[in-house]
């Protein structure tokens, strides 16, 4: 047996022990698992998986179960059923190219129903929507299994016209587990959409997510990805703009030890008049290694693009990795694009100044570390987020002085 | 006992010697101005006492209130009374000026045996301070010296100086960018400040400053070493001659 077989072996059988779904459903499970089948998971032969091997999940056994979903919605906000959601659930999020999305997609409904949501036209939500997938430590560690857990959270969310609301997603959990997330959003034209991803898993925990953004004409679409946890991870943010649309990804990940944290990103602007804006910053210490590779499409027709793309870095120890690559391919010639990277490590003059006040060097230095995060954090709007996130920064950069 | 006392000091940063023996002692209470042209070491010597690591000391010593001050963190200087009011106050973004100066004047007392202060006598404080500097409140809330102008800068280093209250304040050519109404400002807050048992080291390139700030005693520093000492008239003497007298002519070429 070939190691590809031998791979998709170990999931064939999880695959067919799960309970049959309804008709189409189960037919989108299984060409999705047919095609996970063919192309297997990647290497770092792979351009895409260039920096991140996924070797370690590649080899391992796992069973399949679900997180444990917590969803608040304020009023006017629909749940549907996913089996009401044929023209949209595993639309957007294409699994012909990618593996980990073929596979979410073959465990479609396993356990735990997708979570599909609808914000009617025009609603306007003061209150935010919240969707938090957590393992259980029970789950992951349960003494009876020997194979791992893997979950594969799975959300579509459909915002009508001219509807304003915002979106809190958190991953987090206990034990040693595989996060597999796949999320849709469908922006309606003239929509207003914030989205956050909190990403805060067990530090010996697997996490792969792909989020795919359609955006409607005149819409404005905001994500802000935090990834704090996990051992291995990696985010692929996926927006496609139509005319006129505005979009914004912020991001911010914090990784140590030897954690690896992988953001991939892709705006592709199809259509003209298009504006987005990208702010990924992130902070390693000891021998984490991230990725950042942000790629901008702008198509043929898409005339009076404006793109910026700003990815810092921010590098506390000498055997932190950071590969950061920008990507652009563009095909019109009315446009104005701009990118830029840095890699940096604290302002030596800027400790020794908050020294010469008599704030110890520890303290100067998660101060420093602190301000650097901070602009990402203020771009947050949702007050109660905003604190806990401070207070986990806070503590996350108090713990690292000692 | 002297406050302060400098022996044959030598520093360099990379392999270039900057200070090549100073000599110094300065009393509780005395002023000192510290004179000279640009590039002759001024700068180095007032980092070097406040602890830069930049500047290697290669030889000499330094007492502080009878300790080795040069065995010395900068935040133990800073604790110990020591305060450097900087040529070019550095920029921090992210991190606001009340936090930044509450977290300092809250060491600083916590290592002198006081208690802390709470967030409302804090405040008050730092409002009294900022009107005897004229300084704008709203100065408070932005980050650390960043986007302030060239004399706001000026000014939030001698505010930072009238709340850590230190007992050895050196001001690291705090004139210079400062218009005649800021200038005034500025010295009256130093001069507010003096004080038989705080000393103090007014490092400028000008004349000018030390009509506001009289000092006890002007030394000249040239090529790293003090070349000339006296009283205040000293400094009237050098406004008259200039430095040309204590340069030696490939360094004033170099420098412009
Ligand atoms: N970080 C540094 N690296 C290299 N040379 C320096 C550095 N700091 C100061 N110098 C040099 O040391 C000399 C003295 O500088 P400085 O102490 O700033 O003088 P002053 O304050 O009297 O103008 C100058 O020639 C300057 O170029
Ligand atoms: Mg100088």
């Amino acid at each position: 047996m070939t190691a590809v077989t031998e791979q998709i072996g170990r999931w064939v059988a999880e695959f067919s022990r799960q309970e049959p779904a309804g008709p189409w459903i189960q037919r989108l499970r299984e060409s999705a698992f047919q095609r996970f089948a063919e192309i297997g998971f990647p290497t770092t032969h792979d351009e895409e998986w260039r920096f991140t091997n996924v070797a370690a999940i590649a080899r391992t056994t796992f069973r399949a179960g679900s997180p444990d979903k917590l969803l608040c919605t304020p009023g006017g906000v629909e749940e549907l059923d996913p089996s009401d959601a044929e023209a949209h659930l595993g639309h957007d999020a294409a699994f012909d190219r990618n593996a980990f999305v073929a596979l979410n997609t073959a465990f479609l409904n396993h356990q735990v129903s997708a979570t599909v949501l609808r914000i009617p036209r025009g609603m306007v939500l003061e209150e935010p929507i919240e969707i938090t997938y957590e393992v259980a430590e029970d789950v992951a560690c349960d003494p009876q299994e020997s194979a791992m857990l893997a979950v594969h959270p799975r959300t579509l969310i459909l915002v009508g016209a001219n509807a304003q609301c915002t979106i809190v997603e958190t991953y987090k959990g206990t034990g040693t587990y595989f996060t597999n997330a796949v999320t849709e959003i469908v922006v309606g034209d003239g929509a207003v959409v914030d989205h956050y991803k909190i990403q805060q898993e067990d530090s010996r925990a697997y996490h792969i997510a792909t989020m795919q953004v359609q955006i409607g004409r005149s819409a404005n679409f905001s994500s802000h990805s935090i990834s704090l946890g996990g051992a291995l991870v990696r985010n692929d943010v996926n927006a496609v703009l139509s005319e006129g649309t505005e979009a914004t990804l912020n991001g911010l990940y914090i990784a140590n030890g030897t954690q690896h944290i992988d953001n991939h990103t892709v705006i592709d602007h199809a259509k003209p008049h298009g504006t987005s804006h990208e702010l990924y910053k992130g902070i390693l210490d000891d021998q984490a290694h991230a990725v950042f590779n942000g790629r901008i499409i702008v198509r043929k027709d898409a005339q009076k693009t404006d793109s910026k793309q700003t990815n810092k870095n921010l590098v506390l120890s000498d055997e932190a990795v950071i590969d950061t690559k920008p990507e652009l391919q563009i095909l019109a010639d009315d446009v104005r694009c701009t990118h830029g990277a840095t890699i940096g490590q604290l302002d030596a003059e800027s400790l020794f100044y908050m020294q010469s006040r008599g704030i110890g060097k520890s303290d100067a230095r998660n101060l420093l570390t602190y301000a650097f995060a901070q602009d990402v954090v203020d771009r947050v709007k949702v007050q109660s987020l905003r604190d806990s996130l401070e207070r986990i920064l806070f503590e996350k950069f108090h713990e690292h002085a000692h | 006992m002297s406050l302060l006392e400098i022996k044959d000091l030598h520093a360099k940063v990379g392999e270039r010697e900057i200070l090549r023996g100073i000599d110094l002692t300065i009393n509780p209470g005395e002023v000192h101005a510290i004179m000279g042209p640009n590039g002759s070491g001024k700068s180095t010597l007032a980092q070097v006492l406040a602890g830069r690591e930049l500047y290697v000391v290669t030889s000499g010593e330094v007492i502080y209130e009878g300790q080795d001050l040069l065995a010395m963190s900068p935040e133990d200087r800073a604790r110990a009374g020591i305060f450097l009011a900087f040529q070019y106050p550095v920029e921090i973004p992210g991190v606001s000026n009340m936090y930044f100066l509450k977290a300092a004047l809250n060491t600083v007392r916590k290592s002198r045996g006081i208690e802390e202060l709470d967030a409302f006598d804090f405040l008050s404080l730092v409002k009294e301070k900022m009107k005897l500097m004229e300084m704008d409140q709203t100065l408070l809330n932005r980050p650390v010296n960043t986007g302030f102008s060239g004399g706001e800068k000026k000014r939030n280093e001698i505010f930072q100086m009238a709340v850590l209250e230190p007992r050895l304040a050196i001001l690291d050519e705090t004139d210079s960018g400062l218009d005649i109404d800021a200038l005034r400002t500025v010295a009256g807050g130093v001069n507010a400040l003096r004080d038989p048992e705080r000393s103090m080291i007014v490092v400028t390139h000008y004349q000018r400053l030390l009509n506001y700030i009289v000092p006890d005693f002007v030394h000249v520093l040239s090529e790293g070493r003090i070349v000339k000492s006296g009283g205040k008239e000293l400094a009237l003497e050098l406004e008259e001659s200039g430095y040309s007298g204590f340069e030696d002519e490939e360094e004033a070429v170099g420098k412009v």
